[in-house]
């Protein structure tokens, strides 16, 4: 017989057939050409406009939005690309209510902001299904410089460097390119194998060389990338993940929330994942959303997301809490867990609610427990494999200005570094402005640069 | 309630709001459906002579432009006067105004001038029991080519001629129909005066091409290819008739002639404007070839709810209130001294006054570090431009300085008389243009 929602323990295909294909299409769906024409005509052409300053980017967004209006979208695309290479990914996934749409001035009027990020991927999706690529290389520079890791920042200093003329050798550990963009993110923001028609649109630029299945520490050393190039860009994220160190961890059906995402973004048959009839994720984070919100969409009968601290502190934004709530998942703020119970296989969580005090977050006695047949643990990222001889911030690789590491010769961006949020945005912003840094520093004493 | 019920050269309507001369007054079909919307009349689409019809364009006869959200804010036609037979015209004419005769039936007219023509056509009108006629000298498109229409309109001579023809061949009230096509709206104005019209009409539509198809190069509406220029008309025209209103309103010799205000009514309170600048009542076209005829439900509410704030008890109480208040530059008082003022709550911060003030204008306004935008009064000289531009009204507002207070900019005091440039001393010719 088939399983239900309501089929104990973990198992797959919950869902009739056609329900996977629902639940996991668009989840903001493409702007038609007119409705792109009705919200371009809402931007007011701000002076130094607050969009701007709030994207990581600085995208010029009056001028791509005018340029939509105006009946040229692939020129509003290239106003979009040359800030930000990865323009049509962030248009998915940024958190555009914490940024550019917060920013908005039809915000602050009327509580309506422009729909930047859905302009931002009309323009983009135009540009890219015309076909062909907007920029072009500047003469061969001689350089060559290692970019380590195929994610946001990584692609977006690689095109920028490649742009200038440089040789680029993209290293990647996973099987394919994208990093967070085709490993991290839920599969309803990104749709059709996004992530990798992006990759191959941005590589059409030429003079990058993907090598995939290189992880550094195992296939590849710093100091031999040093040797072999003239410059090293460090973009690796955060490949760790943070222990719970909470008794029964080690029970099974206990995963990472980031292994639950990849494995599910990579799968080619969502009905043979197997997921709990009760799913409990711990975290509160744009993660524990992905996991909450895709658990349910598999199938689960009850999910609940609990949090240790108040709602206020989640990393989530509002929207993506929102989004959770509508698909069924509960939030529980203010409660960490104690122990996670079962005889072998997970049973149920066991919670503490907690209180903020001076002295930092205290459990307080009150207890409850949640039935669970599986649990999710999305507490937060961290950085693993760092070459020596590199100075830490934190947990994190310390860079000054424009990724500059404390090694000379190799800069660092994206989650890895030290500085702004763990945003795709951010990613692109430093990649490509470590790239520029990189591009000054390899030119200087060659004579005018030529980019 | 104010009575909007209107008397205009003594042609009785329920309301002032009347359909023009257009493709909404075609035919009997529409303007029974105008009617029961609560039109108070219409002037019927311009008549020609017996015999074979003219004949239309099979291609677009529109083009038009268009605002935000795609708003339409000018029309542009190429359309001829009625293609339908006359004697079919002439009997649903006569049929309509049977049916409503609290309701104003003007028929438009143009045919040859010669006064044959219109010694003709005239008795076959007054047949119908229209209440009036008006004579189509604006038309600018097609029928200007044959002599007729707009060539007429700007001849002056011509224009008082055919006037006097119909006024001496029927005992219907004659309103002339001027175009805009000209320099000075006074000449034809006075010429319909003089050839003894009972009122002017007026704008006509304006000669336009409204753009340029870029694949074909050319002009649009195109027509295999090809385009002409056709007649604008529509809310961008209306600051154009509102002056050619309020020039003839106030002109020494054709004060106190009836006007039907036209161009670009769209709402109450356009018709009000017109009013106000000696229009007695107002017609209507592109705003219900844009919305349809049940917009006049909302100007009639519109109107009535103002007159009613304002306690004007019917529409005489406040015709031609405007035009004394219209005048010339050169007596504008001088020492009216204002400087805008930004509400700082109503600022959503959009900088669009600092741009357009800092591009274009006189660097009057400053941003702050929080994106707060101030005027600088020792640079303001109160143009207006921040007010226009911004999106959120009432945001900017200007506020006069008194008497006695120093204009920041100049460091004078600002007198509390009237001072106007035939009396400033920078004005070479003083003495004379005070007289």
């Amino acid at each position: 017989m088939a399983n239900t929602q309501l089929t104990p323990g973990v198992v797959p295909g919950r869902l009739a057939p056609g329900d996977y294909h629902d639940n996991f299409s668009d989840k903001t769906p493409p702007l038609s050409a007119h409705e792109a024409a009705v919200a371009a005509d809402r931007c007011y052409f701000c002076h130094d406009a607050p969009c701007v300053t709030a994207c990581p980017t600085a995208i010029d967004i009056p001028l791509f939005i005018r340029e939509i209006s105006t009946g040229t979208p692939t020129a509003a695309a290239r106003t979009i690309f040359e800030q930000n290479i990865l323009g049509g990914m962030c248009a998915r996934v940024c958190p555009t209510e914490q940024l550019c749409e917060e920013a908005c001035v039809r915000e602050a009027a009327e509580g309506r902001p422009v729909e930047i990020g859905r302009l931002q991927r009309f323009a983009t999706d135009t540009l890219m299904a015309a076909g062909g690529h907007p920029f072009t290389r500047a003469p061969a520079t001689g350089k060559r410089v290692a970019v380590v890791g195929a994610g946001p920042a990584g692609l977006a200093c690689a095109h920028r460097l490649a742009m200038k003329g440089h040789e680029v050798q993209l290293f990647d550990a996973r099987p394919k390119a994208g990093g967070l963009n085709e490993y991290g993110i839920a599969a309803y923001k990104t749709v059709n194998d996004y992530a990798q028609a992006e990759v191959a649109w941005l590589m059409q630029i030429g003079g990058i060389t993907i090598h995939n299945g290189a992880r550094l520490g195992d296939d590849l050393s710093l100091e031999g990338l040093r040797a072999d190039h003239d410059a090293v860009f460090l973009a690796i994220g955060l490949g760790g993940v943070n222990a719970l160190r909470t008794e029964g961890e080690e029970t099974s059906h206990v995963h990472d929330a980031v292994d639950f995402i990849a494995q599910l973004r990579q799968s080619d048959d969502l009905s043979a994942l197997p997921i709990g009839r009760s799913v409990v994720v711990i975290g509160g984070g744009m993660t524990a959303v992905d996991a909450a919100v895709q658990s349910k969409l598999l199938g689960a009968e009850k999910v609940t997301m609990v949090y240790r601290r108040g709602r206020d502190a989640m990393s989530a934004s509002e929207q993506e809490q929102h989004l959770a709530a509508s698909k069924g998942v509960r939030i529980i703020t203010g409660a960490a867990p104690l122990r996670i119970l079962g005889n072998g296989a997970v049973e149920a969580v066991e919670f503490a609610y907690t209180r903020e005090t001076d002295a930092g977050l205290e459990l307080s006695e009150e207890t409850f427990k949640i039935k669970a047949d599986q649990v999710f643990k999305a507490i937060g990222q961290t950085l693993e494999g760092a070459p020596q001889g590199l100075t830490l911030s934190g947990r994190k690789i310390a860079v000054t200005g424009a990724g500059r590491t404390s090694l000379d010769g190799v800069w660092a961006g994206g989650d890895c570094a030290s500085g702004g949020d763990d945003l795709t945005v951010t990613a692109v912003a430093e990649g490509r402005d470590a790239a520029e840094d990189i591009h000054a520093t390899l030119m200087q004493g060659e004579g005018p640069a030529n980019g | 309630m104010a009575d909007l019920s209107c008397d205009f050269v003594g042609i009785k309507s329920p309301n002032p709001f009347w359909l023009a001369s257009a493709p909404p007054t075609d035919k009997e079909y529409n303007v029974r459906r105008a009617f029961e919307a609560g039109w108070g009349g219409v002037v019927w689409k311009t008549l020609g002579e017996d015999g074979p019809p003219v004949v239309n364009v099979n291609g677009p006869r529109y083009g038009a432009i268009w605002g935000a959200d795609r708003r339409l804010l000018g029309l542009n036609n190429i359309e001829l006067i009625t293609d339908r037979p006359l004697e079919v015209n002439l009997r649903e004419i006569k049929s309509v105004k049977r049916d409503y005769p609290d309701r104003a039936v003007v028929v438009s007219l143009m045919v040859p001038c010669e006064e044959e023509a219109w010694k003709k056509i005239l008795p076959l009108v007054e047949e119908t029991g229209a209440d009036g006629i008006e004579l189509n000298f604006g038309c600018p498109h097609g029928m200007s080519e044959r002599g007729m229409g707009a060539a007429v309109g700007q001849v002056p001579e011509y224009v008082e001629m055919v006037t006097r023809w119909c006024k001496q061949n029927t005992r219907m009230p004659v309103i002339v129909k001027l175009t805009p096509n000209i320099t000075d709206i006074r000449l034809s104005s006075r010429a319909a005066h003089r050839g003894g019209a009972d009122a002017v009409s007026l704008i006509n539509t304006i000669n336009s091409i409204t753009s340029v198809d870029l694949d074909l190069m050319a002009p649009e509406p195109t027509i295999d290819g090809k385009g002409t220029h056709g007649g604008y008309c529509g809310p961008a025209v209306k600051p154009i008739a509102l002056n050619m209103v309020a020039e003839i309103a106030r002109d020494a010799q054709t004060r106190g002639l009836p006007i039907s205000g036209i161009g670009g009514v769209t709402t109450w309170k356009d018709a009000a404007e017109f009013m106000a600048l000696g229009a007695g009542n107002v017609q209507v076209c592109t705003a219900v070839m844009t919305y349809g005829f049940k917009i006049v439900q909302e100007m009639i509410s519109g109107l009535s709810a103002w007159m009613d704030q304002k306690g004007h008890a019917q529409l005489s109480d406040f015709v031609g209130m405007a035009v004394p208040n219209v005048s010339d530059w050169q007596y504008l008082n001088l020492n009216y001294i204002t400087k805008a003022e930004i509400d700082q709550d109503a600022c959503i911060k959009c900088g669009r006054c600092y741009a357009a003030c800092e591009d274009t204008s006189h660097q009057a306004i400053a941003m702050g570090e929080d994106r707060s935008f101030t005027v600088k009064d020792e640079e303001c000289v109160a143009c207006n431009l921040c007010v226009d531009v911004c999106p959120v009204e009432g945001c900017i507002t200007m506020r006069r300085l008194a008497p006695g207070e120093v204009d920041p900019r100049t460091g004078k005091v600002v007198p509390a008389e009237y001072g106007n440039w035939t009396q400033h001393p920078n004005n070479p010719g003083k003495t004379c243009a005070a007289e």
